[in-house]
């Protein structure tokens, strides 16, 4: 009896997830485009055995007929939709579940890359909705889904965002592009302390999926 | 799934009049040509690989103006339409080679050292059909053929066993 209350998680030490807007004119054009984060303490470092044994179990249950099959499930294929949309290929230009399902065929298993990467694998394949991850040091203002104005570049990049580009922005400017952008590892540094774990939400992934995916990432980054 | 597939109500069109209209038509009907294409690659797999790209119209992501989801529209029924040409005429060889091989397994002797592989019939597993004489040049020369099943290679699964 007490091993079970011991073990029982505390629901009020979660971390709440928080509603970004999207412009109301690219809202118009995708109803359903959505994001979420949750912020939590965590920094760039090995992952713990437990992490890298659900890794290995998840290698052990996706083979090669998982990967052609995962298109006709709902949620990876509303990426895949999205994605046509949105004027991107995503047998060019993957879809975060489909580039890791690639990543494991080629590699043989989900490689461990450290946390808090294994963390959002865990939480992608799991659930198939799209995340990333942003140093909240770096953060200003709430996170949004919006199309880049005239002479607005990504951080660190002298390139200017050809007009109309759809980005994740802070208060600040745009953060990423809104697919196709640096892996979810490059984007927090050693010295990051706080992490936001971003999920990305479209037409025909339910708000239980986000949530789930969010609540798995931060459950895996506090093992 | 069915909701991606509905049309998106009225309300959420603010501006843009007839053309924001068409754009989410246009959106619906990717989205049903997606998943049409989905399951043909689903249905193939593993006996046939289709091409399922369509190039992209942009190098990074934005909103797709009429005529670009237009192409993207007329892309994916293309490549559903060479799918589906790629899928009935596997279909029709597997059919042949199903028929040869009851031919095969009723009169061994008329189909000396014919060998049909469980992928020309469009089965999983590396096995195959092989007619042979029974003992050998004996067998040849007495006229004594028959048709050898072999299982194929091993389970992926026992050698993962053997491994640990």
């Amino acid at each position: 009896m007490a091993a079970s209350k011991t073990s029982r998680p505390d629901l009020h030490s979660e971390p709440l997830p928080r509603q970004g807007w999207v412009a109301p004119h690219i809202a118009a054009e995708f109803p359903g485009l959505g994001i979420a984060w949750v912020e939590l303490e965590s920094r760039r470092t090995n992952s713990p055995e437990p992490v890298r044994r659900r890794l290995r179990d998840l290698s052990d249950r996706f083979y090669g007929s998982h990967a052609i099959h995962m298109r006709e499930r709902p949620i990876p294929w509303a990426y895949r939709v999205f994605f046509r949309q949105i004027g991107l290929d995503p047998d060019h230009t993957r879809t975060p579940v489909e580039q890791l399902a690639l990543d494991r065929l080629h590699d043989g298993a989900f490689v461990s890359r450290g946390m808090p990467a294994d963390a959002v694998t865990i939480a992608t394949v799991e659930t198939g909705v799209a995340l990333r991850v942003f140093d909240v040091g770096k953060l200003r203002g709430e996170l949004c889904i919006r199309d880049s104005a005239p002479g607005e570049a990504l951080p660190d990049k002298p390139a200017e965002l050809a007009q109309g580009t759809l980005t994740i922005a802070d208060g600040r400017g745009p953060l990423a592009l809104l697919f196709g952008g640096p892996a979810a590892d490059r984007e927090i540094d050693s010295e990051a302390t706080r992490i936001a774990i971003v999920a990305v939400q479209v037409k025909g992934v339910p708000q239980a999926a986000v949530d789930e995916a969010l609540w798995i990432a931060s459950a895996a980054i506090a093992a | 799934m069915p909701d991606l597939l509905d049309r998106d109500r009225l309300q959420t069109f603010r501006v843009g009049g007839d053309e924001r209209l068409a754009r989410a038509e246009l959106r619906r009907q990717v989205g049903r040509l997606e998943h049409e294409l989905s399951s043909l690659c689903a249905e193939a797999f593993p006996r046939l690989t289709l091409d399922t790209g369509v190039p992209a119209s942009f190098a990074v992501p934005r909103v797709a103006r009429l005529e670009e989801l237009e192409q993207v529209r007329d892309a994916l029924a293309e490549r559903i339409s060479v799918a589906r040409e790629a899928l009935r005429e596997q279909d029709e060889l597997e059919t042949r080679n199903r028929e040869l091989l009851e031919r095969m397994l009723a009169a061994p002797a008329e189909h000396k050292w014919m060998r049909i592989s469980r992928a020309d019939v469009g089965e999983p597993g590396c096995g195959h059909w092989h007619s042979r004489p029974r003992l050998g040049p004996l067998g040849m020369l007495m006229g004594w053929w028959r048709v050898k099943v072999s299982s194929g290679c091993p389970l992926s699964g026992r050698l993962a066993a053997v491994e640990r």
